[in-house]
C-alpha cells in the first residue's frame, strides 16, 4: 500500500504529462517511436517533419535518458522513505516500556481530542498491573497527541495510533506495527513530498516527555498538584459532588494538608509547650483543634486510590511534579513516576520571596534568615526565638506583622529584642489608609515590637557571630536572626512544559472566571491570576480565597461552569485590641471613607469569638453563609469618647466613586452585608447611610 | 453629632449612636433567588441537597461520605408519619461506618444527622449539645453541631 502510493504520488505529475504528450504524439502521426514507453514527459518544441532521422533520434536518447534518470530518482526517493520509516519504527521500538491505563476514548480523533468523559472511570488497573491495559492498547487516548499533531489530517479516516513507546511485549509490539504502517499513509496524505516524519516526530516529542523509566506509572481522574488549602478544598468540593470520586493529591511538602494562618497566630499563643509537636491550638474559648483539616485516616493510601470502592481522597507526600504534558493528560513526578489525569487542578501556592540583599550576603547571612511559610519554618522559628537575643523581622505587611506581634508576645516573658522593618511609613501601610496604619504601629509597640519604619536595607553581613544590618539612611541594625517576610512568589515552574499562560502583571498562571487555564486544568488559590466579574482581572493570597476557588475548581472540574463570584474575605489580628475583616479589594492607594464609632471593651476580636461561641472569627464568618445574615443587637456600654481613638468601624475602598473593598474595624459577624456592598457594585451618593447597614454600634 | 475630617484622599467620619439611630436610606440590589451563581444553602432551589454546602464540613466527603448521603437523601426524600423512620437501613450503615473512624466522627455525633453545622476552612465546631462550656472531649477532629438551618439560606 506504500509503495504503491508513494509511487503514484511521485510519478503522478510525470503521468499527467506524459499522457497529454502522447496525445500529442499520436495526433502528429509521423514519429511513432516504438523504443518509446507511454508515459515520457517529452517537451517537443517542434516535429521535424518526416526526414529528420538524425534529430528524431537524438530526442528519443534524451527522452529515453531522462525517463530512465526520472524512475531512478522516484525508485530512490520511495525506498529513501520506507527506510526511514523503518529506522523510526526500530527506534521507538527499542525504548522502554511506557504504558497508562487510560479510558477508552471514543474515536473521536478527527476533532481536537477532548479528555475522556470522566464520568466512568475504566476499572482503573493499580500501579503493578501493566498487561491488562495493554490489551486495550487498540484503542488508547494516549494517541491523542499524535492526533493533534496532524489535525489538519481531520479529513483522513481516525487513525488509531499507540502510545508512542509501545510495550515490549510481542503481542501487544504486533499490535503496534500494523497500526503504525496505517500512520505513514495519513502523513503522506497530507503533504505529499513531506515524509512520514512530521507525524513521528510529534510522536517522539510526546514519547520525550515520558523519558526511559523502569517506574510504574498510573492513572487518577482527578489530580491535584499541591497540598494546600486550595487543593484540599477542591479535594472535598469533588468528593460531594462526583459520588465515589477518586483524588490524588500531589505534594511536595511531608505532611497531609493544613492550615496556615494558625502558623503566624494562633500557634504562638499556646501555653503548650509541646505545641510544635502536635500542632494543636486552644482557640479563645478553650477549643482546642490541629492545624491539619483532617488526621490521617481520612485520607486514603495512594495505591487504593484504583480499587476503594467509594473512591476518596490519596495524598502522595514529598513528592514534586517536574513537568506537565497537556497533549497527554500526564504529569511527571520528581522519581520519574507518571501519573496521567482526566482533570487537574494547579494549586502550587507560592514560594517566599527573599531580599536580594540577603540572597548575596552568602552562607552565614542565609544561615540565620527565615522565610516564613510552612510548618516547618514554624518550628524552626519557635526554636530560634528560644534561643537568640534578637529577632529582625523585615516587612510591614500581614505576616510581618503578625509575626511581629507573636514574638513581640514572647518578649514579654523573655528578653527576646524583637525588631520589625519595612520601608513604609507604618504597619499594614499598602492596605490601611494612612490614620489607620499609624493607629495600627501605635499598637504593635505595644505588644513590645521595636519599629523601624521607612527602613530601606542596604545590605547584611555577618560579624562576630551577629548579623548586622545596614540601612540605606544610614542606621545600623545589629540581630541575630531576620524573618524576612516580603512577599510570595506564586510557583509557576510547571507553566514551561505545560504551556500554561502566565501573568505579567499579577503573576501566576492566568486563568479565566471560571479558573480555568486549558480543558481540563483549572488553578486555585495563591498561583490563580483569575478574572473576577465584578473587581477585575487580580491575584489574592489569603485563606478564605484559596477555600473559595478551592471550592469552585472543585466544582468546575465536576462540571459545574461556574465563575468566581462568592468573594472570599481575609481578616488579621494584631494583638489583642486590634483586629479586623476584610473584603474585596483594599489597597491603601485608593480613596477611602472611613466612618467609626468609639471603641469599648466589648470591641475586641477576643470578645468577638466568645460572643459567637466559636472558636476561629473565619469560622464564625462561614457559618454565617450557611443561615441569613444577622446582625446581632446587644446594646453596647457608652464608652469613653476618644475623637481620635478608631475602635471600631467600617472603610469602604472605592475606585471611580463604587466600593470595591470594604475592612470592617473590630465589628464582627457583618461581612454579609460588607459581601452585599460589594456585589451590587452600585455607587452610593452618601456613604454615611451605607455605614449604617452594619449598626456598627452594637455588638 | 458626626465628625468629618479630610486626611489628603481619605474622609473619616466619627458618629454616634444616635447619628445611626435613623434607618438607612442606601439602596441594595434584591436579590435573585435563582441567580445560578450565588452560594446555595443546604437545600438547592431545586429542593435537592447541596452537598458542597460548607455547612456539611467535611460530611459528605469523607470516608463515609457514601453511606451519609445515602442516609440524608433518604431522609430528605422520606415521605413517611415520622420522617425517616423508612431509613434506618441506611443510618445504620452511616453509624458502621463512622465507627471505624473515631478519629474523625467522635461518637457524639451520631445522634444529629440533619443538619450539621460545621464551617468549610475549617471543620471543627463544637457540638451545640455541648456548649455549656464543658470540654468534654478535649480533642475534636471533625465535630458537627445542630443548629436550625433555614432551608434556603443563601448568604448575601
Amino acid at each position: 500500500m506504500l509503495k504503491c502510493r508513494t509511487v503514484w504520488r511521485t510519478l503522478a505529475p510525470l503521468a499527467r504529462t506524459s499522457s497529454t504528450v502522447c496525445r500529442q504524439n499520436a495526433r502528429r502521426a509521423g514519429l511513432n517511436n516504438g523504443r518509446l514507453p507511454a508515459c515520457v514527459p517529452a517537451a517537443h518544441m517542434s516535429t521535424a517533419p518526416a526526414g529528420g532521422g538524425r534529430e528524431n533520434q537524438l530526442y528519443v536518447l534524451l527522452v529515453g535518458a531522462t525517463c530512465v534518470g526520472g524512475a531512478i530518482y522516484a525508485y530512490r526517493t520511495v525506498k529513501g522513505d520506507s527506510q526511514r520509516y523503518q529506522d523510526r519504527i526500530d527506534e521507538i521500538s527499542s525504548r522502554p516500556l511506557k504504558t497508562f491505563t487510560e479510558e477508552p476514548a471514543t474515536p473521536t480523533q478527527s476533532e481536537p481530542p477532548a479528555a475522556p468523559s470522566p464520568a466512568e472511570p475504566s476499572p482503573p488497573a493499580p500501579d503493578a498491573e501493566i498487561l491488562a491495559p495493554i490489551e486495550t492498547a487498540d484503542l488508547p487516548s494516549a494517541d491523542e497527541p499524535v492526533i493533534e499533531a496532524s489535525p489538519e489530517e481531520a479529513a483522513e479516516p481516525p487513525v488509531v495510533e499507540p502510545e508512542p513507546s509501545p510495550p515490549s511485549e510481542p503481542t501487544p509490539a504486533e499490535l503496534t506495527e500494523p497500526v503504525a504502517d496505517s500512520e505513514s499513509p495519513a502523513a503522506e496524505s497530507a503533504a505529499a513530498a513531506k515524509p512520514a516524519e512530521p507525524q513521528l516526530e510529534a510522536v517522539t516529542e510526546s514519547g520525550d516527555a515520558s523519558p526511559a523509566s523502569h517506574k510504574v506509572s498510573s492513572h487518577t481522574p482527578y489530580l491535584l498538584i499541591g497540598g494546600g488549602t486550595a487543593s484540599f478544598a477542591a479535594a472535598r468540593s469533588i468528593r460531594a459532588r462526583d459520588p465515589g470520586a477518586r483524588v490524588l493529591i500531589v505534594t511536595d511538602e511531608l505532611v497531609p494538608p493544613y492550615m496556615r494562618p494558625p502558623l503566624s497566630k494562633e500557634l504562638w499563643f499556646s501555653d503548650d509547650p509541646s505545641v510544635t509537636e502536635t500542632l494543636r491550638f486552644k482557640q479563645w474559648n478553650g477549643k482546642e483543634r490541629s492545624i491539619y483539616f483532617q488526621p490521617p485516616s481520612f485520607y486514603i493510601n495512594a495505591e487504593e486510590l484504583g480499587s476503594a470502592e467509594n473512591g476518596g481522597v490519596a495524598v502522595l507526600t514529598g513528592k514534586k511534579v517536574v513537568h506537565m504534558d497537556v497533549r497527554g493528560n500526564k504529569i511527571k513526578l520528581d522519581d520519574d513516576t507518571e501519573i496521567s489525569y482526566d482533570k487537574c487542578l494547579i494549586a502550587t501556592g507560592g514560594v517566599p520571596r527573599n531580599l536580594q540583599v540577603i540572597e548575596r550576603a552568602g552562607e552565614e547571612v542565609m544561615k540565620r534568615t527565615t522565610l516564613f511559610r510552612k510548618v516547618e519554618d514554624f518550628k524552626s522559628l519557635d526554636k530560634v526565638s528560644r534561643n537568640v537575643k534578637s529577632i529582625t523581622i523585615i516587612g510591614g505587611g500581614f505576616l510581618g506583622s503578625e509575626l511581629a506581634c507573636a514574638l513581640g508576645r514572647r518578649s514579654t516573658e523573655s528578653d527576646l529584642e524583637v525588631i520589625q522593618m519595612y520601608p513604609e511609613k507604618g504597619n499594614m501601610g499598602k492596605v490601611l489608609p494612612e490614620y489607620l496604619s499609624n493607629w495600627t504601629t501605635e499598637k504593635v509597640k505595644k505588644e513590645g515590637v521595636k519599629i523601624i519604619s521607612e527602613a530601606l536595607v542596604k545590605s547584611v553581613v555577618s560579624k562576630d557571630d551577629k548579623l548586622e544590618i545596614q540601612l540605606k539612611d544610614g542606621r545600623l541594625v545589629k540581630t541575630d536572626h531576620i524573618v524576612a517576610a516580603v512577599g510570595l512568589e506564586p510557583n509557576v515552574d510547571l507553566a514551561k512544559s505545560a504551556g500554561l499562560e502566565v501573568d505579567s502583571d499579577f503573576g501566576g498562571f492566568r486563568v479565566n472566571a471560571e479558573l480555568q487555564a486549558r480543558s481540563n486544568i483549572w488553578v486555585a488559590g495563591d498561583a490563580a491570576c483569575f478574572y473576577d466579574i465584578r473587581l477585575g482581572r487580580r491575584r489574592v493570597e489569603h485563606h478564605d480565597h484559596a477555600v473559595v476557588s478551592g471550592r469552585l475548581a472543585g466544582e468546575n472540574m465536576t462540571g459545574a461552569n461556574k465563575p468566581y463570584w462568592h468573594q472570599s474575605m481575609f481578616w488579621s489580628d494584631l494583638g489583642p485590641d486590634v483586629g479586623y475583616e476584610a473584603i474585596g479589594i483594599v489597597d491603601s492607594s485608593l480613596p477611602t471613607v472611613g466612618v467609626f464609632a468609639k471603641a469599648t471593651a466589648k470591641d475586641t476580636p477576643k470578645a468577638a469569638t466568645e460572643e459567637s461561641g466559636t472558636g476561629i472569627r473565619s469560622e464564625s464568618e462561614t457559618e454565617h453563609t450557611a443561615s441569613s445574615p444577622v446582625a446581632s443587637s446587644a446594646p453596647s456600654p457608652t464608652g469613653v469618647q476618644h475623637k481620635d481613638e478608631y475602635g471600631k468601624g467600617v472603610i469602604f475602598y472605592l475606585r471611580d466613586k463604587v466600593v470595591v473593598g470594604i475592612i470592617l474595624w473590630n465589628v464582627f459577624n457583618r461581612m454579609p452585608i460588607a459581601r452585599k456592598i460589594i456585589k451590587d457594585g452600585e455607587e452610593h451618593a452618601d456613604l454615611n447611610e451605607v455605614a449604617k447597614l452594619f449598626n456598627i454600634h452594637d455588638d | 453629632m458626626s465628625s468629618v475630617r479630610e486626611e489628603g484622599k481619605d474622609r473619616i467620619i466619627f458618629v454616634t449612636k444616635e447619628d445611626h439611630a435613623s434607618p438607612s436610606s442606601a439602596e441594595l440590589v434584591e436579590e435573585d433567588p435563582n441567580d445560578p451563581y450565588e452560594e446555595r444553602g443546604l437545600i438547592l432551589p431545586s429542593g435537592e441537597i447541596n452537598w458542597n454546602c460548607p455547612c456539611l464540613g467535611g460530611m459528605a466527603s469523607g470516608p463515609c461520605g457514601t453511606e451519609f448521603k445515602d442516609a440524608f437523601s433518604c431522609f430528605h426524600y422520606s415521605k413517611e408519619e415520622v420522617k425517616g423512620s423508612d431509613c434506618l437501613e441506611n443510618f445504620r450503615a452511616m453509624q458502621e461506618c463512622m465507627q471505624r473512624y473515631p478519629e474523625l466522627y467522635p461518637q457524639e455525633d451520631e445522634k444529629e444527622q440533619q443538619q450539621q453545622q460545621s464551617s468549610e476552612t475549617k471543620p471543627t465546631s463544637q457540638d451545640s449539645a455541648e456548649t455549656s462550656g464543658a470540654n468534654s472531649s478535649a480533642t475534636k477532629e471533625d465535630s458537627d453541631t445542630t443548629k436550625p438551618n433555614t432551608d434556603d439560606s443563601v448568604e448575601s
